[in-house]
């Protein structure tokens, strides 16, 4: 039985682009708590590394996509750096909902003829400079105008303007701070096979529930790490991401930034323990041509453990209310029938807005995620599959993935990527 | 001249231009808590908006509203992110559905309005109060001031109506 949400978009033929575009390049900094370098300098590491990745060079470039919150540098001073003319380029506002979206719109520019390939990066000093927690730089912000309808309430930072939509699902369908908790234990113990993870070390439970209250009902441990990073990944025709060294990964549909209603205020519009996927998927699943059923491997948005259980629900992972169930029953772990979030995500790996959940996506797609197992020979690396602490994360037979970013409970972007089949 | 105060070390500022929440904010400050209602929709909004949400409609006028409701949801902070709440903690954020236009135009929306929990005199609310609170609870809301043309509505118990024998709160508080 599909549990994707009824739609009259046609899923039976190739659509909207469905196919037609990859991602052929990635490339991160490490993710560290005090880099010590600008976010020019972080953007120019990233975007070199995704360029090598993709056996590519400055005059293969000709268009750059960034994102940020008055927190990082424009895309056209790391060009410049970079020596990249640019056919187009575009710095965007946003945070997690952004990384999807700015593909569809790399997408969507290419087709245009106004350049023929993107590199989107995201570079951040998130604890060393503008904190992502809310400290610091952002609460300095002055309060005017419509702010004042939160932030004078001391309602400001993700966790507490999320936290009505946590605890009304919690009370609507019974969802327990236990069930929740598992979303760490899993990306912890992906992270635990993730040599560039932050945080490597393995949680339980308990771990979780124990650690101190922020605000209800986040304890410490369901919130994401604060890291300065880079990111970047490259966005060209699949025609073209086939001469690159990698397979492509292979884009069958985006959704970007789409919305709840009333989304200046989304909490007058119920119910509110329901998020944007619930919206979202009902682009994303027709487009791509595929159902949740279907999908190997998920990278929901961690910014809190509540984030990915809401959407992997919402998205019609399981049904409406079973979201708890559904990450604490060892589905979501590596080894089990659809893993989340494979590098360790924003709990564990490094907080880049989204991003290293698609390059992690991409890299399982190829089959090479860079984790402990030997090099060969040939240069790739031998994977086990024995998933055991500090042992592989590559997931078996990986065909097809699904990323679901998330600005707020009311804004979500989504992609569906597949392994290249000629 | 803009309207600003100072609220508990915070500057908080409404913007000459920002006729809405100037409206708002004013009407708070005469102790009479209004709402915009689209003249086409009838409908009333919340917060203040240059348009009404069901029509597109620019034109609304200012009704009073009775400022009663249920709390919907909420969030208690333990660790302050802001400097001003810094001696605050803990200290609870309140969305409560009001009575009036519960349930329309349809069933899951209502007038969510924000605030925190204080006493019936505007004080923050002390541990004991905060922790009768949760899912359920009837609030009413009380006004403090800013300045002497800029309030804000908060939220204290309603300890004259019927309250729920138990209103649902997170289970490890």
């Amino acid at each position: 039985m599909s549990l994707a949400s009824v739609s009259d978009h046609d899923a039976s033929s190739p659509r909207n682009l469905r196919g037609r575009y990859a991602i052929c390049g990635v490339g991160e900094t490490s993710y560290r708590r005090g880099s010590q370098e600008s976010t020019r300098s972080l953007a120019t590491w990233a975007v070199s590394n995704a360029m090598r990745d993709a056996g590519m060079t400055a005059g293969d470039i000709d268009g750059m996509l960034s994102y940020s919150g008055n927190d990082s540098t424009f895309a056209p001073f790391v060009a410049g750096d970079l020596g990249i003319r640019l056919n187009f380029y575009m710095d965007v506002h946003g945070g997690g909902s952004s990384t999807e979206a700015l593909v569809g719109i790399a997408m969507g520019v290419i087709e245009a003829g106004m350049c023929r390939t993107v590199a989107i990066y995201r570079a951040m000093n998130g604890y060393s400079a503008v904190r992502i927690g809310g400290t610091g730089a952002r609460s300095a912000v002055p309060i005017v105008g419509d702010q004042i309808h939160h932030r004078a309430y001391g309602w400001q930072s993700a966790g507490q303007m999320f936290a009505p939509t946590f605890l009304r699902h919690m009370y609507d369908y019974g969802t327990t701070p236990e069930q929740v908790a598992a979303v760490k234990v899993a990306h912890s113990k992906h992270a635990s096979n993730n040599p560039k993870a932050y945080y490597r070390r393995r949680y339980t439970v308990e771990d979780v529930v124990s650690s101190r209250m922020i605000c209800t009902p986040l304890h410490l441990l369901d919130c994401c790490v604060e890291t300065d990073n880079a990111t970047c990944i490259i966005v060209t025709s699949v025609e073209r991401a086939r001469d690159c060294p990698s397979p492509p990964a292979v884009i069958l549909a985006v959704v970007g930034r789409c919305c709840k209603p009333r989304i200046d205020m989304h909490y007058q519009h119920g119910p509110i323990s329901t998020v944007a996927g619930r919206y979202a998927r009902e682009l994303l699943w027709p487009n791509a041509g595929v159902g949740p059923e279907d999908i190997d491997i998920t990278g929901s948005y961690d910014a809190f453990t509540f984030t990915t259980m809401l959407q992997l629900e919402d998205y019609g992972f399981c049904r409406k209310g079973e979201g708890g169930h559904y990450v604490s029953d060892g589905t979501i772990e590596l080894g089990g029938r659809r893993p989340n979030n494979t590098s360790g995500g924003h709990l564990c790996e490094g907080y880049t807005h989204g991003m290293n959940m698609v390059i992690e996506n991409t890299r399982q797609l190829r089959g090479d995620v860079d984790d402990s197992c030997p090099v060969g020979p040939d240069g790739r690396r031998q994977h086990t599959h024995d998933h055991g602490e500090g042992g592989c994360r590559q997931v078996h037979g990986a065909e097809l993935t699904a990323n679901l970013g998330w600005a707020m409970p009311g804004t979500g972007s989504a992609m569906v990527m597949a392994k290249d089949i000629r | 001249m803009p309207i600003q105060g100072d609220y508990m070390g915070m500057t908080l500022t409404i913007e000459d231009l920002d006729r809405e929440n100037r409206e708002f904010f004013r009407y708070c400050a005469a102790r009479d808590f209004r709402l915009q209602r689209g003249t086409a929709s009838g409908l009333l909004r919340y917060p203040p908006t240059t348009a009404c949400p069901w029509t597109g409609e620019r034109e609304s006028e200012w009704v009073p509203v009775d400022a009663a409701g249920t709390v919907h949801s909420y969030v208690q902070v333990h660790h302050p992110i802001q400097p001003a709440f810094r001696d605050t903690v803990p200290y609870m954020i309140i969305l409560a559905d009001l009575d009036t236009q519960k349930g329309a135009p349809t069933e899951h929306e209502a007038l969510r309005v924000a605030g925190n929990l204080v006493t019936a005199d505007g004080a923050f609310a002390p541990p004991d109060m905060i922790a009768r609170v949760g899912i359920g609870t009837r609030v009413r809301m009380v006004f403090v001031d800013v300045t002497d043309e800029f309030a804000l509505p908060q939220w204290t118990i309603d300890e004259g109506a019927e309250q729920p024998e138990r209103p649902w709160r997170y289970p490890e508080e």
